[in-house]
């Protein structure tokens, strides 16, 4: 049974992992066709210094998400307090209606928004680009703080409280340095989303400002070349790198001891 | 030193009264427990002192100031929870330090005074440790120094050994009640423990259904409860009614028993207390009750025996009794057991 277990392990890491295994490797390969015999060049990395709208977009990318995370924590962070700490009028409602919008289609949610936009003269561009970001992260923010909001209980607060503290000092004191592992989960979750999002991008980008997932589809509708391998590779790297250092400081699936 | 005082204080969750006119005072120095089954109002009461809820009619008076419109941060309290309540990610010295913090004492004077807070909770040398590297017994102490050393009004304890287990329990009682002793710290408790409730307070009130129905000394409360809810919460009691007649009452069964205290007058049926440990199976002078029962079930916890019984007239029975001789009543047995006046309480309801 256990050997099985590891055998499935093994087969989905597979799957997961060789397509990306490839790519990377593509990404060294001499031949600008993909062909065997493999050859080893960094000849694609030194052309993708110049591509000049390769960089760009991918620069664009990291700074859009960076701005997604940062509001969209921010934002998702509060709305946390406030559905795990209050009670008002239309609390379950609106908790619920939260959630949805992770289940709703981006190609809808997209189209909705271009719509939207237009509509209202918002428009297209970096500007629409970070509201129409920001909005799809907050569910996630406020999901992964939520949760983390479930496992600090109520009495601390009440103790800073009896001990002196306002409600605003105990939240600070107490609360937020007992959530940050999960603010920070929310942040990094926030940069992913916007750093992986396509379709959301693809409406809402205007042709001054497109993020690189965009600009990776259009160049390969042009046809391939391994400098796409090459960004991708970067790319990659450095979103390992960020998960990575997380893992390191939260340890997510450790379980905590908050009494 | 201060002493608390609630004044016709009400509180109503939605539709739901939960306290009704609650007035009472708790003197400097004493030691209080409030007594009640879940949902009798004890924890609210508590929450409404602490200044955690308002309460909706009445004042909350700490030594001569009314706080009732004080929020709990400007009420000088101490208080323990269940939990314990410790800030995770702050080390026992911070812990302590909090409230001294957020009185504006820190530097030398801090670290003086959470030393001795220590001291007092025997933890010295514990500082530099995080609540999870402690025991339960050993976050508790850390709890209570951190009350006590910011020099409360009063000290609130919301059921903080009940998280405890039997040994550490007994342990923390002792450990309290020396703290209290010594703070000379107006305390109020909650618990459902009954018997954490005697051995601790000077005071025990008992709460049902939202209001106080008996308050008193231990000693008082559990020899004269008042009503049958006392007598039922407060320890074991056995029930026997009947009706009025010629100073004593007459059973169903035509026993006649005698009680003390006042008796309604004859012909009106009244429910008298009698608790299992107050009867025995042999005689003695002063021993004017009496009445036959058959042993039905028996209880052998080593020093302590529990018997339950049935009366001739159907009325269950308890008794307890020492272990004397290791000798047991045969199940089955019909005995006679024998109690005095002075321990047959007349039940004002």
């Amino acid at each position: 049974m256990k050997r099985l277990g590891r055998f499935y392990l093994g087969v989905i890491l597979v799957f997961l992992y060789t397509p990306i295994l490839v790519l990377m490797t593509m990404g060294f390969n001499a031949s600008p066709l993909y062909e065997l015999p493999f050859s080893f060049t960094t000849h694609w990395y030194e052309t993708l210094a110049g591509n000049d709208v390769l960089l760009t977009a991918g620069l664009h990318s990291i700074i859009l998400a960076l701005i997604t995370s940062v509001v969209a924590t921010a934002l998702g962070t509060i709305a946390s307090v406030a559905l795990s700490r209050r009670t008002f009028r239309g609390r379950n409602l609106l908790q619920v209606l939260l959630l949805p919008p992770i289940a709703i289609p981006w190609l809808i949610t997209g189209t909705a928004m271009l719509i939207f936009f237009y509509w209202t003269g918002i428009g297209r561009g970096m500007h629409a680009l970070v509201i129409g970001h920001v909005a799809m992260a907050i569910p996630y923010v406020v999901l992964v703080v939520g949760t983390g909001f479930k496992t600090i209980r109520t009495d601390l607060e009440e103790a800073a409280m009896s001990l002196g503290s306002t409600p605003i000092h105990a939240f600070f004191a107490v609360t937020l340095p007992l959530l940050f592992p999960s603010i920070l989960g929310a942040a990094l979750f926030a940069f992913a989303v916007s750093l992986d999002q396509f379709v959301i991008s693809y409406f809402l980008s205007s042709p001054g400002y497109t993020t690189l997932p965009v600009q990776i589809y259009s160049a390969i509708r042009k046809g391939f070349t391994p400098e796409i391998n090459a960004i991708s590779t970067l790319l990659l790297l450095g979103s390992m790198a960020v998960i990575l250092i997380f893992a390191r400081f939260a340890k997510p699936g450790e379980t905590r001891d908050k009494r | 030193m201060t002493n608390v005082d609630v004044q016709a204080v009400a509180k109503t969750f939605g539709a739901v009264p939960v306290l009704t006119d609650i007035s009472t005072r708790f003197p400097v120095g004493s030691f209080t427990s409030l007594l009640g089954p879940s949902g009798s109002g004890k924890t609210t009461l508590l929450r409404i002192i602490a200044g955690f809820l308002r309460p909706d009619e009445g004042v909350v008076q700490i030594g001569d100031k009314d706080v009732t419109q004080v929020p709990v941060w400007g009420r000088n309290i101490g208080m323990m929870f269940q939990s314990y309540a410790l800030f995770p990610h702050m080390t026992v010295a911070k812990n302590v330090a909090f409230g001294l913090e957020r009185r504006g004492i820190k530097g030398t004077e801090a670290r003086r005074l959470v030393g001795e807070a220590l001291e007092m909770v025997r933890l010295p040398g514990f500082a530099d440790r995080l609540p999870k590297q402690l025991s339960g017994g050993q976050q508790q102490r850390v709890a209570l120094a951190r009350a006590m050393v910011i020099k409360p009004s009063v000290l609130l304890l919301d059921e903080p050994l009940s998280a405890l287990d039997r040994r550490l329990r007994q342990e923390m009682q002792v450990e309290l009640l020396r703290i209290q002793r010594e703070s000379g710290l107006t305390t109020i408790f909650v618990t459902h423990d009954q018997e954490e409730a005697l051995a601790l307070s000077d005071k025990v009130a008992i709460l049902d259904k939202g209001r106080i129905v008996q308050i008193g000394a231990p000693q008082e409360v559990y020899e004269r409860p008042l009503t049958r809810f006392a007598a039922a919460f407060l320890g074991d009691s056995n029930f026997l009614s009947g009706t009025v007649e010629n100073g004593a009452v007459r059973l169903a069964d035509g026993t006649v028993v005698q009680a003390s205290g006042q008796l309604p007058e004859a012909g009106r049926k009244v429910t008298l207390a009698v608790r299992p440990e107050k009867m025995s199976v042999i005689p003695a002078p002063g021993l004017v009750n009496q009445i036959d029962a058959q042993v039905k079930t028996v209880i052998y916890a080593g020093p302590a025996l529990s018997y339950h019984l049935q009366s001739t007239d159907g009325t269950e029975v308890k008794l307890f009794a020492q272990n004397h001789d290791g000798t047991l009543l045969p199940e089955g047995q019909t005995v006679t057991l024998f109690w005095s006046a002075a321990h047959t309480i007349v039940m004002a309801d």
